[in-house]
């Protein structure tokens, strides 16, 4: 299969793709990996006359820690994520989820943040970045744009970029207690998108929660942010009770379809068995780790 | 667009729209066609290349993505008549059914030998997690890479031997 014709654009900097977008971006596509972009092409879901490869931008391929954040640069890829002692150390959620997203060939191509601004519900990284308070950051012409990840997603592959910036990074705030996370997905197979997936993480002062973040992948109409749940978890010790609360919160506010993985009361369901699942493992790994 | 890449070892290039994913361009215009179309929906693996030594799917990459980069294909494998490890392995411990598959299978696994030169069972069945066999013929896929392994540990322990036993396949 071939995608339908277009012109294409690697730029070698950053002014330079900023430059194409400030023209012509209303007609263009930017392209990070291709991991999700390229199938799309192929089956015409998407026909840009402009595909704008940022594969070539120097500097982008980095995960550091800047005050109080990491920050992963828009070419960071699924691999790099998977072999970095930095994020395993601070962020262990994101090195135990990558493991389930695509496949170990995809993984080596796809990027963090080109799958963030993919915006597919289904997508993975999108509900982890939710339960972290990650931030984007993106840049055009007129300067740079620091957009909370709440809120960034408007609806299925949409997000509040404008068709002339490009995503460089996103930062996601370090934690400055003992914290743990965890990411259960249901899957049918490697590769497949999930039935249902729950990220969860928590940050403790001694035995109650100072912050907690609970992300949702494949229940709605992008991946979601279970604020009421969240909101139930604050400042409270996590006990069976308050754990089922929460679990019973997100539950209601996940919004499934009927489809051929399963039928939108069994999804619920599974995000409720999830969530009190991952709250579990998330308290046991923060009581663990000290930050 | 002109593109040109290191392709087994050699320089190539080629005019080709930007629209011609990289699969096309190794089958058509080199017309190295070990390289195979299975779902081409980034699905099944059979179209695995490494490219700079990393395994990745050449139907979801564009051609003119790769201008300046190394890629290995499965013909890229042997030096000459001498089989690499990894093809003996597929060989000796009979890896392969109808084949098709076979190209993908080989290349995941010498990447992860690289990394991993002694795999447990686990550790491969998660490196070719992105690969099907549709013969289901995973197994003795398993068991090859292992042979392989052990074939590449042998060598690195004497590597005066290596040739004759590489050359043993024929």
């Amino acid at each position: 299969m071939f995608p339908a014709a277009f012109d294409y654009r690697s730029p070698s900097t950053l002014e330079e793709a900023l430059g194409v977008l400030a023209e012509r971006g209303d007609d263009a596509k930017v392209m990070a990996g291709g991991q999700s972009l390229i199938p799309l092409l192929k089956l015409r879901f998407s026909q840009p006359q402009l595909i704008l490869d940022i594969g070539r931008l120097p500097g982008m391929a980095e995960i550091k820690r800047e005050d109080g954040h990491i920050r992963i640069g828009a070419l960071v890829r699924h691999v790099d994520v998977e072999r970095s002692s930095e994020l395993a150390k601070h962020l262990p959620l994101m090195v135990e989820a990558v493991h389930w997203i695509a496949d170990p060939l995809v993984r080596n191509r796809g990027t963090v943040v080109g799958s963030v601004c993919h915006a597919d519900p289904s997508g993975d990284w999108g509900s982890i970045m939710l339960a972290l308070n990650a931030e984007l950051v993106a840049q055009s012409k007129s300067g740079e744009r620091v957009i909370p990840i709440d809120g960034f997603f408007q609806g299925p592959f949409t997000t509040t970029l404008r068709p002339d910036e490009v995503a460089t990074a996103i930062r996601i705030p370090l934690p400055t207690g003992p914290s743990g996370g965890s990411y259960h997905k249901l899957e049918r197979k490697v590769g497949d998108f999930a039935t249902v997936a729950v990220s969860v993480q928590i940050e403790l002062d001694g035995r109650k929660v100072k912050k907690a973040g609970i992300g949702m992948t494949s229940v709605g109409a992008t991946n979601l942010k279970a604020k009421q749940a969240e909101a139930g978890l604050a400042g409270r010790e996590l006990t069976d009770d308050v754990i089922a609360e929460a679990a019973r919160r997100a539950a209601a506010f996940a919004e499934p379809k009927d489809d051929i993985r399963g039928t939108a009361a069994y999804k619920k369901d599974v995000v409720r068995v999830f969530v009190q699942r991952g709250l579990k493992a998330a308290l046991a790994r923060a009581q663990e780790v000290k930050a | 667009m002109k593109v040109t890449m290191r392709v087994n070892g050699a320089e190539r290039s080629g005019d080709v729209e930007p629209r011609v994913l990289l699969v096309d361009f190794l089958r058509t215009n080199l017309t190295l066609t070990g390289t195979h179309v299975g779902c081409d929906t980034t699905s099944c693996g059979a179209c695995t290349v490494l490219l700079d030594g990393e395994p990745v799917k050449s139907c979801t990459l564009l051609a003119v993505q790769i201008e300046g980069r190394d890629i290995k294909t499965v013909e890229g494998l042997a030096q000459g008549a001498t089989l690499a490890p990894i093809q003996i392995g597929f060989h000796e411990e009979h890896g392969l059914q109808c084949g098709f598959c076979t190209p993908g299978m080989m290349l995941v696994s010498e990447a992860l030998l690289k990394r991993n030169p002694n795999p447990t069972d686990d550790e491969i069945r998660w490196a070719i997690s992105g690969n099907i066999c549709r013969c289901t013929g995973y197994m003795n896929i398993v068991k090859a890479v292992k042979h392989a392994a052990e074939l590449q540990s042998q060598a690195a322990k004497a590597p005066a031997k290596q040739a004759a036993m590489a050359g043993g396949g024929e």
